[in-house]
């Protein structure tokens, strides 16, 4: 079929790909740069999960100066065998870390690290690292920033009906919900939490029907998890409804009914992870954020005047949650 | 526990709601249709409907001008729908593997351009509920009806022109023969290409519409592979309809108010885990599918590329 020209012009290109490849590893980077390259399930501008990560890579970078440490992404992951083949791909380019960012992404994750000793990686949010000596795990106790959410958004309802829109009923979307519905129930013992769980991380069109189905219940404040949430933040702010938001701040959405969210910040555990890896350990440990740690932080919107016993009593959580008198958890 | 459901609130939002979410599955279903009936499948409806509601976006986002965002979104729908005629009429693809590839251009074209051009989620102030007066103030029916956006009006006029223009005009007769018979309507002096690409164009148009009307109507936002799907139902509510307008409004109908009824499932916290509720709507639509297959025949020449002599 070829002609014998045809296939030496082929082969010619590719000798030629193949030199052009090689001579890309030559130039390898500074050993003293730190590398990280994270694969996530869904845009670095998601305003929940996947920007949390995002955000926290990108103060690290400034605070050790982007000559210290580099980092890369792939986005968007949501087929498991593609991220699958981007972690194998930045294991071989030598990076010192590579963040798996999603529960999704384990057992690819479990098949690979094995075969790159030399490489961390961490992947989250769970506590399991397969005993894996160069796997970290990492998890975020979603709940306790849920039950100071609850605790304000029951001081706040004056129908005492509220409305949680979630995914899928697992994971840290199930702690963060557990955790609102606690803190609510611990105020206000006659409110009631109606919980959707629409099945999707990505029908921004369910989201939205199923906060109207809310506030045709009643609800006056709404909150929910993951990203297909900014649908449901649209109609609070139609109606005149509070929100609470997680994972990442959703304030910039709807500046006039967000009330407080509970922001993740992976730097607290990175940073660990960071160190261990310089000092040699490439894994095994898992990490938690928290409210006493610094991982959770509840970020108040400034544009919402929240009236001060509300805010003492999410202080007041924030406080018993981290000395213990409160537990979150049954 | 389940007699909850049976109060005016209730009923009343299970109907408004089911109504609203009706609207974008009809845009696309109703352009599928179109293009389907005169015999060729387009599978990239989601991709379409991506682009769509980004152009409408970002276009309304910029200028605050809605009716230039939904114009921009048909136009880039049109576009889209052009490129699949050229590819499955002149060049003759295998029209299921190349509506794939139109979905995965678009899916992937528009989270670039979201990346790129916004960068982040934000909001728009979309088109309004409208209220008409007397008719929204009606008891319940005024609520049901009367008091939704101007686009789920639109979606549920196209129903009615499109099943006028489908029966009772000859371009409609020409649309029907080129789908079941392109020899013959090819040997009558029909041009089954044109009539193809004027389906097909106008089914992308449709398509984009119908993104617009999820971007900027009942969500205001937008974000990556929003769509999540709704496309591909879409096509589905074709076969569930057996090609017919009003049919397939009626699936597009049930299978929202099957989903806005698990909605409210939940909210009343009747005891029904809540994955089962989430498939609710998609096993029904299965069943109904499996029942009106049994029934309906699809256009004869359905994914079939025509060529003049075969």
């Amino acid at each position: 079929m070829f002609s014998n020209k045809i296939k030496m012009i082929l082969l010619l290109v590719l000798v030629a790909l193949l030199i052009s490849a090689c001579g890309g590893t030559e130039e390898a980077a500074t050993p003293e740069v730190f590398k990280v390259a994270v694969v996530m399930p869904s845009a670095i501008n998601d305003l929940a999960f996947s920007q949390s990560m995002y955000d926290a890579l990108l103060g690290i970078q400034t605070e050790m100066g982007a000559e210290n440490f580099e980092f890369v992404y792939s986005e968007s992951m949501f087929v498991v065998d593609d991220a699958a083949a981007a972690i194998r791909d930045y294991a071989s380019q030598g990076y010192n870390l590579i963040i798996a960012h999603g529960s999704q992404y384990g057992s690819s994750l479990q098949e690979i690290a094995p075969d790159f000793p030399e490489t961390s990686f961490a992947w989250g949010t769970t506590v399991d690292t397969f005993g894996l000596p160069n796997v970290f795990a990492y998890e975020a106790r979603s709940e306790e920033g849920g039950y100071v959410m609850g605790v304000m958004a029951a001081m706040l309802s004056e129908s005492g009906i509220i409305g949680v829109v979630g995914p899928i009923e697992t994971g840290d979307a199930k702690l963060y919900v557990d955790g609102f519905a606690a803190g609510v129930a611990a105020t206000n013992d006659a409110a009631q939490v109606n919980s959707n769980w629409i099945g999707s991380f990505s029908d921004v069109a369910l989201a939205s029907e199923a906060a109207q189905t809310h506030i045709g219940a009643g609800a006056d404040v709404m909150t929910g998890t993951a990203q297909m949430v900014v649908g449901a933040v649209g109609v609070a702010e139609e109606n005149g409804v509070l929100w609470f938001g997680t994972q990442s701040s959703q304030t910039s959405l709807a500046p006039s009914i967000v009330v407080a969210n509970q922001v993740y910040r992976w730097e607290v555990v990175l940073n660990e992870m960071i160190e261990l890896i310089k000092g040699g350990t490439y894994g095994g440990q898992s990490f938690l954020i928290t409210l006493e740690n610094g991982g959770l932080v509840i970020d108040y919107n400034p544009a919402f005047t929240l009236p001060a016993e509300v805010t003492e009593a999410a202080g007041a959580a924030i406080d018993g949650i981290i000395d213990g008198s409160i537990k979150v958890t049954p | 526990m389940i007699d909850q459901l049976f109060t005016e609130a209730v009923l009343v939002g299970i109907l408004a709601s089911g109504i609203r979410l009706a609207t974008p599955y009809l845009y696309a279903s109703i352009g599928e249709t179109l293009s389907q009936r005169s015999g060729v499948l387009n599978l990239g409806v989601e991709g379409q409907m991506l682009l769509g509601a980004f152009t409408a976006f970002y276009i309304t986002f910029t200028t605050g001008n809605l009716w230039l965002g939904v114009l921009a979104a048909m136009f880039v729908g049109l576009l889209m729908g052009l490129a699949m005629a050229f590819v499955t009429i002149n060049l003759q693809a295998e029209q299921g593997i190349s509506g794939i590839g139109f979905y995965l251009f678009g899916l992937g074209m528009s989270d670039l351009l979201f990346q790129k051009m916004l960068g982040t989620v934000a909001t728009v102030s979309g088109f309004r509920p409208i209220h008409i007066p007397w008719l929204s103030d009606l008891p319940i029916i005024g609520k049901i009806l009367f008091s939704q956006n101007i686009l789920v009006y639109g979606a549920y006029l196209l129903v009615a022109v499109t099943w006028f223009v489908l029966n009772k005009t000859t371009l409609g007769l020409k649309i029907k023969a080129v789908g079941e018979s392109p020899q013959a309507a090819d040997s009558l002096g029909v041009s089954v290409s044109r009539i193809r690409y004027l389906t097909v164009s106008v089914g992308g148009m449709l398509s984009g519409l119908a993104g617009a009307s999820l971007s900027i109507a009942l969500l205001n936002v937008f974000q990556q592979n929003m769509t999540s799907g709704l496309g591909f139902i879409a096509v589905a509510l074709v076969y569930f309809g057996g090609w017919r307008p009003f049919a397939v409004m009626g699936g597009a109908l049930l299978f929202s108010m099957v989903n806005s009824l698990q909605l409210w499932v939940q909210v009343l916290n009747i005891p029904i885990p809540s994955d089962f509720a989430v498939m609710m709507p998609y096993v029904l639509t299965i069943i109904a599918l499996v029942i009106t297959v049994q029934r309906v025949r699809p256009p004869s020449a359905l994914t079939k590329p025509f060529e003049r002599g075969h």
